[in-house]
């Protein structure tokens, strides 16, 4: 048996981790390798494509059912997709209660503790948002995932969230193993992104593993609940996921410790690309009848 | 009554005084709206009904009084279990405070174990400065040789990370880098006192071993898994390896530590498992664990190294010794001697000395899942029916165990297992179905009270009876000690009921 490799995929919302994540899994399983999803993300969407559903039966709303998470069988919670990928939603609270960041450290403990990693090449945890407490830093915590991906894209929050992100892996790559595996930059076409999502890799110190164009086949294919890969496995998209998927293959133990900048260079990074206007400081808080 | 330094009423009497009579009777009729008396005794006849058992058996959402106590507790009693090791629960103060005075109210000796005291900064901004001051304080205040991290539900609802944690408070230097610094997560919302020893005890092992070749050296490990009688067990468990000339290490000796003679001088540690030898038990031939529901991650772990691994479920009476000890001769080759041969003979003997009292008794226990598996054992060893066998903590795979036990047995027909049932449940099976004799901790009194039933006292916490700690329940001598435990409670109600003269003593022996 190979070494179990495990990564995850963080990014701000709505940026198109899942379907990146989804895509690219699809593709390394199309290299014949043993796949575990691990979706942390209460939302519970990181599995869909994979296995043409709404929505899986999460790991925390069975526990809720049978009482404790306990009570519970691996069987229950695991699903096989495309290509016997096996997919788990860790799942969570209704927004707004509770606490979905120790329903991730429940999720993949009971995981861990139920063999759902044994004889896997690869475990991807999928985790929302921004790395906003402890609870979410759980995959990338010592002996979980060893890169870290950070999807992102052209846009200013995009690449303050990945700032962020970066922040948080720093926290735990000083003591421990972790990893920044690289930039995976999702096109949002907006001026000059590649070169701008290129900068800011070297920025953190890491690189931009991959610039995964617009198209529109990735729409196409979501409708039907499919990745691109089963969807239309011949276009020019599903290539650009297969170069991804193998980059991600090629780059084990190839990550780095990152270096997280600070707002103001962030910012003069963006007018450096003339993203950005410099502020005029004397018109900041007037209101327009005042100017 | 006025009391002055002659005549002092101690609180036994006191309140029954006629001017607190009157005062409580106001409270109740002014204040409390309380019910009258022949109502409260009415629902309470009503509460020992079939019918109300069948809607406590119902009851889902609601815990009441149950049988169990939370992880850290456990883990508290692993790390004291080795040599000069400070146990530290990076977490709420008062959580720690509470396990500290459980085990001093248990073993009547102080028990130290100190707290990260997060408070509300350190929930929203993470604990990670309560470890780096805590560690650094525990190691110059305290001077252990070891410190073993658990942690409380506060740390682990907001995903504070041990490892890292750790890590970077040697990094900071709070502590010396190649400090003993063991840890392991024990969230109390998952599982009980037994998963943190099962947790700490993994933990332990894990970083003395981890990285390590193993080389077999022929010894023997021995994991006791948590036990209220740990300070009588573990020197009667030493007694037998040294009676067989068996090396054999104890994981977690915590014999001594709550065992300290009174010399003048407050001991904060002694005796416990050497550092260096819980290293060295990587290279053990096999290890025995006499508990298996509550050391199932640590016994994985020691297999995944490659040691032979014998597993019990607390072990008591003959045919259970028997066992243990060809489970120790097996793996260590040694013959089992004369001397343990006598002692068997010994029991044997007691047994049917005494077997005509016990047979046919019928018994409720409830306690741990490995213990009341081994008292119900020897229950049906002795021919008497232990027909409600209760743990909070077992699970259903305890409870399908436990039930193919009782039905192996002609003394377990009808006998029942109920895994994750708490005392009111069992206060239900004890009004519906009643026993002679319920075998339980302390909590049992109430029970005792509540519905009649004489309760002989084995389990932790036992709180209102000493030194029972100090005597071993393991081995052939130990199972002679449950024996008279036993024995000495049915003698005992036997006397109770035969004592009205004139009336029912015509069987108030003296010899029995």
């Amino acid at each position: 048996m190979s070494k179990l490799r495990q990564i995850a995929f963080y990014g701000k919302g709505g940026i198109g981790k899942s379907t990146t994540s989804q895509n690219t899994l699809a593709a390394l399983a199309d290299m014949d390798q043993k796949i575990l999803i691990v979706g942390c993300d209460p939302k519970a969407d990181s599995t869909r494509l994979i296995l043409h559903a709404k929505a899986q039966d999460t790991v925390l709303s069975l526990a809720a059912e049978a009482g404790s998470v306990e009570d519970l069988e691996i069987e229950d919670v695991l699903k096989f997709g495309y290509k016997n990928i096996k997919c788990v939603e860790s799942g969570g609270p209704e927004p707004g209660v509770g606490c979905a960041g120790r329903g991730v450290i429940t999720s993949i403990n009971f995981l861990e503790e139920n063999g759902a990693y044994d004889d896997m090449d690869y475990v991807s945890y999928d985790v929302l948002g921004d790395v906003v407490c402890g609870g979410f830093a759980m995959p990338i915590r010592e002996n979980k995932a060893q890169e870290i991906y950070i999807v992102m894209s052209g846009e200013m929050m995009a690449m303050y969230a990945a700032n962020n992100i970066s922040k948080g892996i720093l926290k735990y790559a000083n003591a421990g193993g972790v990893r920044l595996g690289g930039l995976i930059c999702n096109e949002r076409q907006t001026d000059k992104e590649y070169e701008l999502a290129d900068a800011l890799a070297k920025r953190l110190g890491t690189s931009l593993i991959h610039f995964v164009p617009r198209d529109n086949v990735v729409q196409h294919a979501e409708l039907r609940r499919m990745t691109v890969l089963e969807y239309a496995p011949d276009s020019k998209q599903a290539d650009e996921y297969r170069q991804l998927a193998s980059k991600i293959h090629a780059n084990a133990g190839k990550g780095t410790i990152p270096t997280p900048i600070t707002m103001d260079e962030l910012e003069d990074l963006l007018l450096e690309f003339g993203i950005m206007q410099a502020v005029d400081e004397s018109i900041v808080g007037k209101a327009a009848a005042a100017a | 009554m006025s009391q002055n330094t002659a005549k002092v009423l101690d609180h036994f009497d006191l309140f029954r005084q006629p001017e607190y009579v009157e005062m409580l009777d106001n409270k109740k009729t002014c204040f409390e709206g309380g019910r009258p008396d022949d109502e409260v005794f009415k629902i309470a006849d009503w509460t020992r009904t079939m019918e109300y058992r069948e809607k406590n058996f119902a009851r889902e959402a609601l815990v009441v009084n149950p049988a169990k106590a939370c992880q850290p507790l456990g883990a508290i009693f692993a790390a004291l279990g080795f040599e000069k090791t400070l146990p530290f629960v990076h977490g709420s103060q008062g959580c720690v405070a509470y396990f500290r005075s459980h085990f001093s109210r248990h073993f009547k000796e102080p028990t130290s174990a100190v707290s990260s005291s997060m408070t509300e900064d350190a929930a929203v901004f993470g604990g990670l400065n309560n470890m780096v001051d805590g560690l650094a304080n525990s190691y110059s205040l305290y001077k252990p040789k070891m410190i073993a991290v658990s942690t409380t539900c506060m740390a682990e609802v907001i995903g504070d990370d041990l490892d890292s944690f750790i890590r970077t408070s040697k990094q900071k230097g709070s502590i010396p880098e190649e400090f003993d610094v063991p840890f392991a997560h024990t969230p109390s919302f998952v599982g009980s006192h037994i998963t943190g020893y099962d947790n700490m005890m993994k933990g332990i092992l894990t970083h003395f071993w981890e990285g390590k070749e193993r080389q077999d050296n022929g010894k023997i490990n021995f994991v006791g898994g948590f036990d209220g009688y740990t300070v009588g067990n573990m020197r009667e468990i030493k007694r037998i390896f040294d009676t067989m000339g068996v090396d054999a290490t104890i994981l977690g000796d915590n014999s001594d530590v709550w065992d300290t003679p009174t010399s003048g001088e407050f001991a904060m540690y002694d005796g416990g498992t050497t550092l260096e030898s819980a290293a060295d038990a990587l290279n053990a031939k096999g290890t025995i664990f006499m508990q298996d529901f509550g050391t199932e991650k640590t016994r994985d772990y020691v297999k995944s190294k490659g040691q032979e691994v014998v597993s019990f479920n607390h072990p008591v009476g003959v045919a259970g010794t028997d066992e243990f000890l060809m489970a120790i001769s097996k793996l260590s080759g040694k013959d089992i001697p004369a001397e343990l041969e006598k002692e068997r003979g010994r029991l044997v003997d007691a047994i049917a000395d005494s077997q005509a009292h016990i047979h046919g008794k019928k018994f409720a226990i409830y306690g741990d899942p490995s213990m009341v598996m081994g008292l119900a054992s020897f229950l049906m060893e002795l021919g008497a029916e232990p027909v409600h066998v209760l743990a909070t903590n077992g699970s259903k795979d305890w409870q399908a165990k436990m039930q193919a036990l009782l039905d192996a047995s002609p003394f377990g027909q009808g006998c029942k297992a109920w895994g994750g049932k708490d005392l009111w449940h069992m206060r239900s099976l004890l009004a519906t179905e009643p026993v002679d004799f319920v075998i339980g901790n302390t909590y049992g009194k109430y029970l005792e009270r509540d519905i009649g039933t004489p309760l002989i006292r084995i389990g932790f916490p036992i709180m209102d009876r000493h030194h029972h700690h100090r005597y071993p329940v393991w081995g052939y001598q130990g199972s002679l000690n449950v024996l008279v435990k036993i024995l000495d409670k049915i003698f005992d109600e036997m006397d109770k009921t035969t004592n009205i003269p004139g009336k029912t003593d015509y069987s108030y022996d003296i010899i029995r």
